[in-house]
């Protein structure tokens, strides 16, 4: 059966979802990178929607307007970007958001995987690149906040069904996948760099 | 034809093979993912895979970018010397890709730099980033384009080194990049290296070996039988699809060379992400054209 998660999310939501799992999502996600994070943290401004309890996503996505009606957007194609740019504030951006979801791409480090244990929330990857099936559980954009940051980093507040697979990277007790996999990609890089050496000897 | 029709009817044609390049994946690229999605063993990079083909099915289907990040666009021009609209060509590239944000559509991904201004119609200073090439005697212009997303862009280094360094720094540079940056860069990856004499001209070769066909092999006996040797290097770290682990890592690595200067080796790598949008298409000096990459296309 699929696990499925709602906005608003509770901590005892995320009790038993570990690393290596796959969700979805029902509810509300808001676009929320690299600006977005940088007003927030360092330039100390509100963010001009209520994520409590809620989900961000680290996109960039494509929207066009829909023709013959005012100010309404239809999502053409989103996916996620690279979540390790959004590192170096997402254990505060927890903190002062209270969000309890971060949807983006890649591993994140040490900051968020303490701002996930702290606060209880967590983080997950959406397969990168499959933009248009995360676009088509996109049933529609309700509101666009910050939209002086250009379509990229506009917040996008979009409600989603069955948003998904969301594959957990951190988890609630701040594991990390991502940091696992890394200590036996590097064994084995090792390993096969001693393989490479006696090879590429051309400058004799 | 008139001129102005003429040119008209070549800008058009290019918008709509860079809308196209967003939208379906090169023919070396798809047959690839096909060939490793079948030898994958692992369930979760088996359902990635999955979700990879679903996607590109989608994308295809409804019309849309397959991949939201449409980049900030990058085309290597060869241009024959004969071909009858040589002189009005840069122009022409960068209203076909005004003219392609609208209608493909692309995201807008051409900011300024210091004003931080998003121009909102990937049209800016030296955007897109054109490399040129002259074909004497030829009446042709063949033209790769290339989304170059942000994910697959910030992998993007290169490193000169002491030839006491040798070859054993190259390829140390190359693996130490895929367990730092690559396995986010959305793998499988097509890596391009350049080995030449100095950073610029090596990173522009790594790029250039990013527009050579998945599978293909560099003319220089050895050089191709490191692409084989890195190939095989990165696979058995096993990244997976979404560096989440897997039986491979990789599509390939292409490498591209130069001569060096005896006191310098510089290497450089750029990476191609899975999806992989390069599209080459070759137009003659009737317009008449046709693509390697995307077979049979009509625009």
């Amino acid at each position: 059966m699929k696990k499925i998660l709602t906005t608003p999310i509770s901590d005892e939501d995320l009790k038993d979802i570990k690393i290596g799992d796959v969700i979805y999502l029902n509810g509300h996600i808001v676009t929320c990178r690299d600006v977005a994070h940088r007003r927030l943290i360092e330039l100390n401004r509100e963010l001009p929607v209520d994520i409590k309890g809620g989900a961000i996503f680290h996109a960039g996505p494509i929207v066009r307007k829909v023709e013959g009606e005012e100010d309404k957007f239809e999502m053409v194609s989103i996916g996620p970007t690279t979540s390790m740019r959004m590192e170096k504030f997402e254990k505060e951006f927890i903190e002062q958001t209270g969000v309890k979801l971060i949807v983006g791409k890649g591993g994140m480090g040490a900051n968020t995987e303490a701002g996930c244990k702290e606060n209880k929330a967590i983080h997950c990857v959406f397969p990168a690149g499959c933009a248009v099936l995360a676009a088509t559980c996109v049933e529609e954009i309700e509101d666009a906040q910050w939209r002086d940051l250009g379509m990229p980093e506009t917040l996008w507040v979009c409600r989603v069904k069955e948003f998904g697979p969301l594959i957990v990277s951190i988890d609630a007790e701040g594991n990390n996948i991502f940091e696992q996999n890394k200590v036996e990609f590097n064994k084995r890089k090792d390993a096969a760099l001693e393989g490479l050496y006696p090879k590429v000897k051309y400058i004799k | 034809m008139e001129n102005k029709d003429a040119l008209d009817l070549l800008t058009g044609q290019i918008a709509k093979f860079v809308g196209l390049v967003g939208k379906r994946l090169p023919d070396d690229v798809t047959a690839k993912l096909k060939e490793l999605s079948e030898g994958e063993e692992m369930p979760m990079a088996k359902m990635i895979y999955e979700s990879m083909e679903k996607n590109q099915r989608a994308a295809e289907e409804l019309n849309r970018p397959s991949c939201q990040d449409t980049g900030l666009i990058q085309m290597f021009v060869r241009v024959g010397t004969k071909f009858p609209y040589i002189d009005s060509l840069k122009p022409v590239l960068k209203d076909a890709v005004f003219i392609a944000t609208k209608e493909a559509p692309l995201r807008h991904n051409t900011v300024e730099t210091f004003d931080e201004v998003n121009t909102g119609t990937n049209v800016g200073t030296d955007s897109p980033w054109l490399y040129w090439d002259i074909i004497p005697n030829s009446d042709k212009l063949e033209l790769d384009v290339y989304m170059a997303g942000g994910g697959c862009s910030l992998p993007g280094q290169g490193k000169t080194l002491m030839p006491g360094e040798g070859y054993e720094g190259v390829v140390k540079v190359v693996l130490d990049l895929m367990t730092s940056y690559g396995l986010n860069a959305c793998p499988p990856l097509l890596v391009g290296v350049g080995i030449g004499t100095s950073i610029d001209s090596a990173a522009f070769m790594a790029k250039k070996a990013l527009m050579r066909p998945v599978g293909s092999h560099n003319s220089n006996p050895k050089a191709a039988d490191l692409e084989d040797e890195l190939t095989k290097a990165i696979d058995s770290i096993g990244l997976g699809p979404q560096g989440l682990r897997g039986t491979k890592s990789v599509m390939g690595v292409n490498i591209v060379n130069s001569a060096r200067h005896p006191s310098v080796i510089s290497c450089a790598v750029n990476i191609g992400c899975w999806s992989h949008r390069r599209g080459t298409i070759t137009f003659n000096s009737d317009l008449s054209y046709e693509s390697s990459t995307h077979k049979g296309v009509e625009l």
